[in-house]
């Protein structure tokens, strides 16, 4: 359930901000549904999406029912030095995923 | 007497090709995909491969690719799914001369994992079985459709035929009368498609996932409120088929995006 695809530009001038992308396999379950034998399908979202640049937090999100399936953030970090993207996220039931990505800065 | 009986045989296959090419209630250069019916949306998120969710189960078929089954992984025979899966989803579905019979993507992996590998069949649409399928026909994204209605085949397809002519359900539609006599007309919020499955397995924002083909005929069979075949059934197989020779040319865009 953790699997996630991440964009970042190969290279990033310093100083300069860059767009990180990332799209995550999740159900998204809204808890509003029932199956199909009429049985209440428990909510399990991504409660919380964060993101860190060489451990400093740039990016983080609560995020809740409203959200569809296999969630796609896009958002943009100012590039200081080489280093690492890391992504951390929870769902309901408990489910960590994380994901990392390599920065460049030239 | 040679001469003759050449010509003749040239006669009766070029007849043959004639009656097969007159049955096409959509002529080949009438072909459009679903992409054309669908909104600025949805074809922006099947054109960037990074917006489009159908990626994610190609990158984990491509793990199960690799995964050892019982000691032996679909790599350890097949090598780079690359080049040995290149334009291979193109002729699916096919016939398959050790089962006998017809089978589509999802039903020869399958058929693979038992006879190689040892191992139970993936449940059809569960997230094993679409990654594989979609992984496999990634490598043939971009190709034209081209099943191949041989002998072997024929009665697969003629049973297919029949199924898309023939009416169903309490709404008592066959799928001729929507997708050949009525496509590019409105039906409520919808835009009636020409019916191709060349996007498929393919992302639906309705399913909110990946789905197969037999997932989506038997969408528009709970539409005309008609008996669902269950999963995997030999009748959803022969439609299967019966599309694909209907697509023959259309370009392959597995994994679509589609409403």
């Amino acid at each position: 359930m953790a699997d996630s695809r991440i964009s970042v530009p190969p290279e990033n001038r310093r100083g300069e901000p860059f767009e990180v992308r990332i799209s995550i396999r999740h159900p998204m379950e809204t808890g509003y549904r029932t199956n199909e034998s009429g049985e209440h399908v428990a909510r399990n979202v991504i409660r919380r999406f964060a993101c860190r640049y060489n451990g400093a937090p740039v990016f983080a999100v609560r995020v809740t029912s409203g959200i569809a399936a296999n969630p796609y953030f896009r958002f943009f970090v100012r590039a200081r030095e080489s280093g690492t993207l890391d992504f951390e996220w929870v769902d309901d039931i408990g489910v960590r995923g994380e994901a990392q990505a390599t920065v460049k800065v030239v | 007497m040679s001469q003759r009986l050449f010509l003749l045989t040239v006669a009766i296959a070029a007849l043959a090709s004639s009656v097969l090419a007159q049955e096409r209630a959509l002529p080949l250069d009438k072909l459009r995909s679903g992409l054309e019916f669908a909104g600025a949306d949805v074809r922006a998120m099947q054109a960037d491969d990074f917006a489009n969710p159908g990626l994610l189960w190609v990158e984990r078929g491509e793990k199960s690719w690799r995964d050892a089954v019982n000691g032996k992984s679909c790599a350890s025979c097949h090598a780079d799914a690359a080049t040995a899966m290149h334009g291979v989803a193109a002729h699916y579905p096919a016939f398959d001369a050790t089962a006998g019979e017809v089978m589509d993507l999802e039903a020869r992996i399958n058929a693979c994992r038992v006879r190689h590998q040892n191992a139970k069949p993936l449940e059809r649409e569960s997230e094993d079985l679409l990654a594989l399928t979609a992984y496999v026909a990634y490598q043939s994204r971009g190709l034209p459709m081209a099943a191949r209605i041989d002998e072997s085949a024929r009665a697969s397809f003629e049973r297919g035929r029949a199924f898309y002519k023939a009416r169903h359900g309490q709404m008592n539609l066959s799928c001729a009368q929507c997708h050949e006599q009525n496509w590019g007309k409105r039906l409520y919020a919808e835009t009636l498609s020409q019916g191709h499955g060349n996007a498929f397995p393919a992302y639906r924002l309705e399913w909110q996932s990946l789905g197969s083909l037999q997932r989506r005929i038997r969408a528009c069979l709970f539409g005309v409120r008609a008996e669902m075949p269950r999963p995997g059934a030999p009748e959803l197989t022969d439609i299967e088929l019966y599309l694909a020779w209907r697509a023959q040319g259309l370009t392959l865009e597995a994994p679509g995006v589609r409403r």
